[in-house]
């Protein structure tokens, strides 16, 4: 793992790309994404593997095991639709349920789950804790932690997934199995992020680089 | 069958008469299937059209005809030259073609009012098929020509096509195939792919190819491909012809070599390259000039091996040894388009092994011995995209289609466990530990399996055919508009910083950056571009040119060979010994304070690479500390730490296999081969350029995929599939298996006091694979650390 500090509070970069914040017992978690292949296939598109869901949920599992995180903050984007949020697997929704339990588990809005999911926790458009907004897409008010953009980053001629960096903002990579990525050289994410954003690039640990801003690969 | 006069008075008055076999066809016309088998220039198309000119009259109506051949332009230039007789002798015959690039108007046209006779692609055959109104088009169809059969059955196309035939024919019971085909190695397995009870006739060969190896000036350096040394010789041998085609094994290596045949080519002769990763445009210009006869050469690759009649070719050149007899064959036939004048070639050794490569060739050529492998069996993956296809055309029953899949050639061994398993893939994706109940993508209806949502029928179209474009990016000059220079595969492009300089369709070009989906380059002045290489297919030696070899090695002595050759033979079997058939030399020495273990197994690249990694596993695994190896086609050079006392005990073919299967998994051919099986099946779409260009974050990696179904649903049909190809494949460890069962205890285990003759050419060759536990992590930190301390944050 990768620390850092952002508006003063120390925070840690998991290669799996959650975020931990150990004064709070908290993980942080952007884009699961779960149920996206029941979604493609019942807009008639292909019929893929139907176990990122599982795939997610295990490494979710693993994380909260290995943090002991008491506190969860889904970044939004954690269903890809609304009707995949009740089509969950009977197994999968089980094994959701027994890891919220006994958690402070907070769900924020994303731009596939607007509005509200019949799971528990609780359900908010955003939040602040601390010196630290919480919300999905990132706006002009920081400090703030934020999702949706699937950050990716070239690092030794292989894509790898990153979080990106700078003094005042973080945004987080997309933790979902079955989820691609927006190159970080994007003009979208240029224009975010400050002249001196670092990646954090999700290899088998963490490795922090300046952010490409070009497509040239390093 | 009689000609009509008008067309037979046609031919007179242009003094032309039929070939013995354009005349065996026509009284053939009425069997059901027919395998013409005929040399190039032999008139073989036209063999391949007579009874359809001579079956069509004013009252026919519909579709008489339909032609089918691997290549667009091909299709054009028939519909060009079929014309002629036709206008010429007033037949009331309507031709038209029908490719990717027909207008959409002329395809709708196309569909309510058929020509006589259709041009087309198996693309496009596949694309009429998937619509409702196919038994309507089809009903009347009487002939189908598959031109070129012997190109189309040595890829996935020719699996589909066949597909589609049976099903034409379940449209039009008495319809008619007739195979044209190049020269073959086993006429009745081709015969067999084009369906059941086709005769084959063989039209006269044509005299014997006037073939030697070019005697150089210099000998042929020790190790390397390209054939730089050759170029004066080859530049003289240009100028004492009219046209030469110099054809090159890989795109990289034709770059190279036309390079610096450019830069030999004082005398200013107009000479141009051909090859696949060239842009449209600047093929067609080529292609145009060749037409013209304004070009006295075109360094080439594969690119050209089918089929456009380009007259006045008198010399074919190939650069490199040709790894496979038949295909040298196919091009030298493209010298001399007369019939019944010999073809004149010249071979070019790329090193001093390829000497005896070539030599191997020349003697099977004169002996007419041609070489392939068996045809697999047909491939699943095309099975699924065929049910998918079908199910776009209409509601099927199972048990009939699985009888009309079986008559397909390829599919005739086909189970029918085998073909449920493809039809539950096609409906539900075929996963074991979680069903989409609600969401299957075939629902059956009243027996008949159809699309639940008929929207996806829309998708399926777009994603049907079986070629399988690499990822390329287009190459330009940057800050200028205008036609790009061409492509590069991506992997390649992801290789290059700014500064590097590389070579493209024939100049060096400094590497600038990537701009959306283009990469930027400017032109560059050096001699020597820094990166040579970019990855192009690397054919392994056929098994039956080794054996070849490995023969020719046996003989007292070598009177056809250079004696610069024979002096390194001899060398060899002074000093260690020439391998055998049926025994495997094994050479270990020490050199340079490295150990080496040399092991000429003559089994190909591919799997002499695959042998390489297996070894180096098992020797770090005994402790025996490999630092690195490298392959050819005929050895594999491993060095390391420390000796391997008894390299036999290395070699039991179930440890390699288990191994195999524990390495295989992760690796990125198997991720590269599911990729291409799961585009076919239809579990991915293909990327489209429009999407790729958004870089929207919702398109994800197929790596993904594979990792997860390798996790949940290891047994799935798709992964079976990918196996199954790899082991035939880049892997090749079907002929690695085959050569270790072969030669059994018969090894030869020689220990050396020094480096030997064979083995010394192994130092000098590229490509060696270091072997690393880590590095690619560590590759990654390195790199990351690096662009800190240049950032100024460490």
């Amino acid at each position: 793992m990768f620390a850092f500090r952002l508006a003063e509070t120390p925070l840690y970069a998991l290669p799996s790309g959650a975020l931990y914040w150990p004064d709070q017992a908290l993980l942080c978690v952007s884009d699961l994404h779960f149920g996206k292949s029941e979604r493609m296939a019942r807009r008639g598109g292909a019929l893929l593997p139907p176990y990122e869901t599982r795939a997610t949920l295990q490494r979710l599992d693993d994380d909260l095991a290995a943090t002991r995180a008491q506190q969860v903050i889904c970044l939004g984007d954690s269903f890809d639709d609304l009707a995949t949020a009740e089509g969950l697997d009977l197994d999968d929704q089980l094994w959701l349920t027994r890891l919220m339990a006994g958690r402070n588990w907070i769900w924020i809005e994303g731009n596939h789950d607007a509005g509200p999911v019949e799971m528990g926790g609780s359900h908010r458009a955003d939040l602040r804790l601390g010196q630290l907004q919480f919300r999905h897409i990132a706006t002009a008010e920081t400090p703030e932690i934020s999702g949706h953009y699937h950050p990716k980053a070239r690092l030794a001629g292989r894509s790898h997934r990153c979080f990106l960096l700078d003094k005042q903002r973080l945004i987080l990579p997309a933790y979902g199995t079955y989820t691609g990525g927006l190159w970080s050289h994007d003009s979208v994410l240029c224009d975010l992020m400050q002249p001196d954003a670092l990646a954090l690039v999700l290899a088998k640990s963490v490795l922090a680089m300046p952010m490409p801003r070009q497509g040239r690969p390093s | 069958m009689q000609l009509p006069p008008a067309l037979s008075d046609w031919f007179t008055a242009q003094g032309w008469s039929l070939h013995p076999h354009q005349i065996e066809m026509l009284a053939r016309a009425d069997h059901s299937a027919t395998l013409l088998i005929a040399p190039t220039g032999g008139g073989k198309t036209l063999a391949g059209f007579l009874p359809s000119l001579a079956e069509i009259t004013a009252q026919s109506k519909g579709l008489h005809t339909l032609y089918l051949s691997p290549l667009k332009a091909l299709a054009a230039d028939i519909r060009r030259n079929l014309r002629r007789p036709v206008e010429g002798a007033g037949l009331p015959i309507r031709i038209e073609d029908r490719t990717g690039d027909t207008s959409y108007t002329q395809r709708r046209r196309q569909r309510a009012d058929p020509p006589h006779i259709l041009l087309t692609t198996p693309e496009s055959l596949a694309l009429l098929l998937s619509y409702e109104d196919a038994p309507q088009i089809f009903a009347g169809l009487q002939r189908v020509i598959v031109d070129e059969t012997h190109a189309l059955a040595e890829s996935k196309r020719g699996d589909q096509l066949m597909l589609q035939l049976a099903r034409l024919q379940s449209f039009a019971p008495h319809l008619r195939r007739v195979g044209l085909s190049a020269t073959v190695e086993d006429p009745p397995a081709l015969a067999r792919f084009l369906g059941p009870q086709t005769q084959v006739l063989q039209a006269d060969p044509g005299p014997d190819p006037d073939i030697q190896m070019l005697q150089t000036k210099l000998p042929p350096p020790w190790a390397g491909a390209g054939g730089r040394y050759a170029i004066p010789d080859i530049l003289q041998e240009i100028m004492a012809h009219k046209t030469t085609l110099v054809f090159h094994n890989t795109r990289a290596q034709a770059e190279i070599f036309f390079h610096h045949l450019w830069l030999a080519n004082s005398d200013d002769l107009p000479i141009a390259i051909h090859h696949g990763s060239l842009s449209r445009e600047q093929r067609e210009r080529v292609e145009q000039a060749m037409a013209d006869g304004r070009l006295r050469a075109v360094v080439c690759t594969g690119s050209l091996d089918l089929g456009l009649d380009w007259g006045d070719v008198d010399l074919v050149i190939q650069v490199g040894a040709p790894k496979n007899i038949k295909r040298l064959v196919q091009r030298i036939g493209r010298a001399n388009h007369r019939y019944n004048a010999p073809s004149k070639a010249v071979l070019v050794p790329a090193n001093r092994f390829e000497v005896i490569e070539c030599q191997a060739a020349l003697k099977a050529v004169r002996a007419h011995q041609l070489d392939g492998a068996p045809r697999p069996r047909g491939p699943r993956d095309v099975l699924c995209q065929h049910l998918l296809a079908s199910a776009c055309a209409a509601p099927f029953d199972p048990d009939a289609l699985f009888a009309e899949v079986v008559t397909a050639g390829p599919y005739a061994s086909l189970t029918r466990a085998e073909f449920d398993a493809c039809l539950d893939f096609a409906a539900t994706g075929g996963y074991a530990l979680r069903a989409y109940d609600k969401w299957q993508k075939l629902m059956i209806r009243q027996d008949k399996f159809s699309l639940r949502d008929p929207r996806a029928a829309a998708q399926i179209r777009q994603n049907l055919g079986t070629i399988i474009d690499t990822e390329t990016l287009k190459v330009r000059l940057k800050g200028r508009m205008g036609a790009p220079l061409g492509e590069i595969e991506e992997a390649f492009a992801t290789t290059l910083t700014r500064g590097d300089t590389f070579l493209i369709g024939g100049q060096i070009v400094r590497y600038e950056g990537l701009n959306e989906m283009t990469v930027e380059v400017s032109r560059h002045t050096g001699r020597d571009p820094k990166v040579a290489v970019f990855s192009g297919t690397k054919f392994a030696t056929s098994t039956q040119l080794s054996e070849g070899i490995l023969q020719l090695l046996q003989q007292p002595d070598w009177p056809d060979l250079p004696a610069h050759t024979v002096q390194w033979l001899t060398l060899q079997r002074e000093i260690s010994a020439l391998p055998q058939p049926g025994r495997l030399l094994i050479e270990t020495f020490a050199y340079e304070g490295r150990e080496h273990l040399c092991l000429y197994g003559f089994a190909g690249r591919n799997a002499q690479q695959t042998l390489g990694l297996l070894l180096t596993k098992r020797m770090e695994d005994q402790g025996l500390n490999p630092l690195g190896f490298v392959a050819t086609d005929y050895a594999t050079l491993i060095w390391g730490l420390t000796a391997v006392p008894d390299p036999a005990a290395l070699l039991c073919v179930d440890t390699l296999r288990h191994d195999l299967e524990t390495w295989l998994a992760g690796n990125a051919v198997m991720k590269r081969g599911f990729r291409n099986v799961a585009l076919i099946a239809g579990l991915i779409e293909r990327n489209h350029q429009g999407r790729r260009k958004s870089g929207r974050q919702a398109t994800f990696s197929s790596d993904i995929l594979y990792d997860t179904l390798r996790k949940y649903d290891p047994d799935h049909l798709l992964l079976q599939l990918t196996r199954e190809e790899a082991m035939r494949g880049l892997i090749d460890f079907g002929r690695l298996e085959e050569m270790l069962t072969r030669i059994g205890p018969r090894i030869d285990h020689l220990r050396l006091e020094r480096v030997s003759p064979f083995a010394a050419p192994l130092f000098l060759e590229p490509g060696k694979i270091p072997i690393h536990g880590q590095g690619r992590e560590k590759l990654a930190e390195e790199a990351a650390r690096q662009l800190m301390r240049d950032a100024g944050l460490l």
